[in-house]
């Protein structure tokens, strides 16, 4: 099978242009504040409870914003802080919200995302938390105690993605455990679909590989009809296989901008020695090309003929595809990982991406962008980090996109410009579905370059007073 | 089954019949219960949002603009601005330094770039903890660009969603009384408290138009700053939404003695007795007479196009957990209308004046509830075995993951549910879900048919089988 190319010749990048006046202001943000991402990390864990520190509007506005997506029951707690918790601290709710959400969840963890509110009034967390620890133990309660797991995620410091990335982070730091090895592989897919989380494990399992992965929500955002109602829903990660993570032989960890940052990946390579293998999201042929070949050496096992024949479907299917969108130009945008990954495909089957961008703003878009994509591509697009919707705008303008490739959020740019958009990644608010998209592996791909094709075939059948009845 | 309700909020559900009316409510919520409640920002947003030619600039970390970018559904018959999110997206320096600065030039920037009639700024959480002066820096940048600039002080934490009500009426307040009222009708009317969702103030505006009289301003839906500027000049405010706009009405009415009258346009009593309230205070014969042929010619029509949805959905059971009580009135009402029997009501806001008097109106063994969550409202629409679940999206998975209908009657709402026109429309999305076939072959429906075999009281009228 192929290898992916690891060549990544910067020198084909274009020079920065004098790029267009900074704003002050942030109009359509295109990124999400970071307990948001911490909330949707500790709902892939099993029996998990979210729960903010802060005040009722930011859990309220969260779950609104994913049960749009997922279409499942997202409860997150809150501290609930009024004023007079923000002037004397938000201790003693934080110790009652504690008590209440054990009373009536019976959770196995309770995952505990700071706000801006209670970063900024300088609550301290991890000790209020063990000081509730001791309380609960000394009063013995009759609910067990759950786990505790805190992590710090203020609005005002980096995006969803960062809060997503420290809660798992702060999961391993504070539940893995040492001990004896264990015949497992941790995988740490980011934030990805149910859908794409189900399919990773499918390989897995073929690939005869025990899997950690860390979280999964396969289940959690993506449950079935069931006879009475679950206060939590059932899977996600257990918290037995979250311990056992440091024993593992090996970690994969999705990511392209996260190179060298402490995370989840890193800390278990540090603290437990576990060999970290950190590759991009694997979107499109060669970036899942990699990562099946990591999975050949940790298991010993070749590619599973139904793996390899997925494969050759979709090099065949680029081949049947190729003539539709060859020169297309695309806008990308969304989070940095996600738009590597995209990237990477759009270059393989011949679409020009004019324009990488994010509200994130990590500062290793621009390099991850060139490394999956700089010797496919005639001419290296903008790659714009912690930018706004405004700016993509403004910037896409001269660009003259045939299409966006985003989440529902920029919907009103491909009205305004009658393009079309493929909708991938979170949040999906205006389609049916978002979270059964598949975005990974060869299958990934394949359902990927469908849904592109199709867009641009309707596109042109809509554009046609012919009524074309073959395209 | 241990209870799902905790010891501290079992003040705050009532059952009619079962014991003498007592309720909690307007307390804080409990920690950790999960409330579907939001914040006092979520308040000011709400109600000043539909303002369509005003810049609303959000001034905290980006969570806050992000959350309530485009979400309400509020249309507008010309300038869409509100339908753009602005947030000054504090990062941490400014959180250690202090965000003025920050502020003032995005303030100037956005209205260089929009040319807004006005500008909402809103305060959020952490805008308060760092103590950033902006009335200072809206004064100072009114002064320089020459239009109102407006602090609204909605702090999450300081309080819940009424107290951003509150905060988003003393906004509007700072504009009414500043514009010209030359050439406005003695009968005349601002119509408060509707944001018209899907295109529901038009068709309240129509009603007024075939009654002869003049409506002023749209306060909010359809909203224009100058039209709100002008509003000290109407005869009379008629409010809509309990919570929301009352407190604008009282302010106008102590400051320019403007009587209010409280209205519902949902349901078709609420419908027609709002309109001659309105016709009544005016005392004209003549548009108490075009008022009657209005309703006459409305109910008409109506009447028989409802007539299939209610034999249809008699008997059924509705559950109804809203943001402000007001709205269940009239929902409870409308649900009589079509035979329907109400089982639970409840909402995230309401008074005690309010949950008594919707004690009144209900059944026997109907749950009031307020400020409720979701281990509570799964538990009682399992209790009560209930047919649709009318809320927003926050209900929505707690009645689907149930196996149970609903209707979104909140923000998102795609089809107006006001006016007569409205009434049908909620009848039809009412059908839509509860006679769906997809609720048979749901493992809830076929548990509960083995665990009572279907011999008696099977409605073999009824698509769906009995739960």
């Amino acid at each position: 099978m192929g290898k992916k190319s690891m060549s990544s010749s910067i020198s084909a990048f274009k020079e920065k242009k004098p790029g267009p006046a900074a704003y002050v202001s942030t109009t359509n943000a295109c990124k999400l504040c970071t307990p948001l991402g911490a909330c949707l990390a500790f709902r892939g864990v099993a029996g998990a409870v979210p729960f903010l520190h802060g005040s009722q509007g930011c859990a309220t506005y969260m779950r609104r914003y994913i049960i749009s997506h997922f279409r499942e029951p997202m409860d997150i707690a809150s501290s609930s802080l009024g004023e007079k918790h923000a002037i004397y601290g938000g201790g003693p709710n934080l110790k009652q919200g504690l008590r209440n959400v054990i009373s009536k969840y019976h959770p196995q963890l309770i995952g505990v995302a700071t706000t801006c509110l209670t970063e900024t009034i300088g609550d301290d967390v991890p000790r209020l938390v063990k000081e509730f620890i001791q309380e609960y133990q000394e009063q013995g309660d009759a609910a067990p105690l759950p786990r505790i797991v805190t992590v710090s995620s203020p609005s005002y410091h980096g995006t969803h993605m960062e809060g997503f990335h420290r809660a798992v982070r702060n999961l391993v730091d504070q539940l893995t455990v040492p001990g004896p090895p264990v015949d497992a592989v941790n995988l740490l897919p980011g934030l990805v679909s149910p859908a794409d989380i189900r399919y990773l494990k499918e390989i897995l399992t073929d690939f005869g590989l025990r899997g950690i992965i860390l979280p999964d929500i396969s289940e959690t955002l993506d449950g079935p009809q069931l006879a009475t109602y679950r206060k939590i829903p059932a899977g996600g990660t257990s918290l037995e296989d979250i311990a056992q993570m440091g024993r593992a032989r090996a970690t994969i960890e999705y990511g392209a901008t996260l190179k060298d940052q402490d995370t989840a990946g890193t800390l278990l390579a540090e603290r437990f020695g576990v060999n970290l293998f950190q590759i991009g999201l694997p979107i499109g042929l060669r970036e899942t090309d990699l990562f099946f070949s990591l999975l050949e050496m940790l298991s010993g096992q070749a590619i599973p003929e139904k793996h390899e024949l997925e494969r050759g479907r979709l090099l065949d299917a680029y081949v049947d595809g190729h003539k539709y969108v060859f020169g297309k130009k695309a806008v990308v945008y969304g989070e940095e990982d996600l738009v590597v990954g995209l990237t990477a495909f759009l270059a393989e089957i011949g679409v020009q991406p004019v324009l990488c961008a994010s509200g994130g703003h990590s500062g290793r878009l621009k390099t991850a962008v060139a490394a999956v994509a700089a010797d496919l591509l005639p001419e290296m697009p903008e790659v714009r980090g912690g930018v706004d919707f405004y700016d993509i705008a403004e910037e896409a303008q001269n660009l003259a996109p045939d299409l966006l490739i985003g989440h529902s959020k920029g919907y009103h740019l491909a009205k305004q410009w009658q393009i079309p958009l493929i909708r991938v990644g979170f949040p999906i608010h205006d389609r049916f579905g978002g979270q059964r998209l598949l975005h990974l592996g060869y299958r990934g791909a394949q359902q990927l370059l469908d849904r592109l094709i199709n867009a641009v075939l309707a596109k042109k059948q809509d554009d046609s007073s012919i009524g074309y009845g073959y395209l | 089954m241990e209870s799902t309700i905790f010891t501290e909020r079992a003040d705050q559900i009532h059952r009619k019949g079962m014991e003498p009316f007592q309720i909690a409510c307007n307390k804080e919520s409990l920690a950790g219960a999960v409330s579907q409640r939001a914040c006092v920002f979520c308040g000011s947003r709400v109600v000043l949002y539909p303002i369509a030619d005003a810049l609303h600039l959000v001034h905290g970390p980006i969570g806050c603009a992000a959350y309530t970018w485009d979400i309400r559904g509020a249309l507008s018959s010309g300038p869409e601005l509100h339908r753009l999110s602005f947030s000054t997206d504090l990062q941490e320096k400014d959180v250690i330094f202090g965000g003025e600065a920050k502020l003032s030039r995005a303030l100037v920037e956005l209205i260089d770039r929009y040319r807004p009639e006005a500008a909402f700024v809103y305060s959020t959480c952490i805008v308060g903890i760092i103590g950033d002066d902006l009335e200072g820096v809206c004064r100072r940048v009114a002064q320089e660009k020459g239009i109102p600039v407006i602090p609204v002080q909605s702090e999450g934490f300081k309080g819940n969603k009424r107290a951003g009500y509150n905060a988003a009426c003393q906004a509007m307040m700072q504009l009414v009384g500043t514009g010209n009222t030359a050439g406005i009708s003695p009968r005349s009317v601002n119509i408060l408290g509707d944001f018209n969702l899907a295109g529901e103030i038009w068709i309240i505006r129509d009603y007024f138009r075939r009654m002869g009289i003049e409506v002023v301003a749209n306060i909010t839906g359809d909203g224009r700053v100058a039209d709100i500027r002008r509003a000290h000049g109407a005869a009379l405010n008629v409010v809509q939404c309990s919570g929301a706009t009352q407190d604008l009405a009282k302010m106008m009415q102590e400051r320019y003695g403007t009587p209010f009258l409280r209205v519902s346009y949902f349901g078709v009593e609420d419908m027609a007795e709002s309109l001659y309230a309105v016709a009544r205070f005016f005392g004209d014969p003549k548009i108490m007479a075009r008022t009657q042929a209005l309703v006459r010619q409305e109910l008409t029509a109506l009447y028989p196009r409802l007539q299939h949805y209610r034999r249809a959905l008699r008997g059924k059971k509705a559950a109804i957990y809203v943001g402000g009580a007001f709205k269940a009135f009239s929902l409870i009402k409308a649900f009589r209308l079509l035979d329907m029997q109400v089982v639970l009501v409840g909402s995230q806001t309401g008074t005690e004046a309010d949950y008594r008097e919707l004690a009144e109106i209900c059944d026997d063994g109907t749950i009031i509830v307020d400020d409720s969550n979701p281990l509570e409202l799964s538990s009682f629409l399992q209790e009560k075995e209930v047919d649709i679940f009318v809320g927003g999206v926050k209900e929505r998975p707690i009645a689907y993951k149930l196996g149970v209908g609903f209707c979104d009657h909140n923000h998102e709402r795609k089809e107006p549910l006001e006016g007569f026109v409205g009434m049908l429309n909620f009848a039809k999305e009412v059908y839509t879900s509860v006679m769906s076939p997809v609720w048979r072959f749901l493992p809830r429906h076929h548990q509960a048919a083995s665990d009572c075999p279907p011999s008696g009281g099977v409605d073999h009228d009824n698509t769906r089988p009995p739960a």
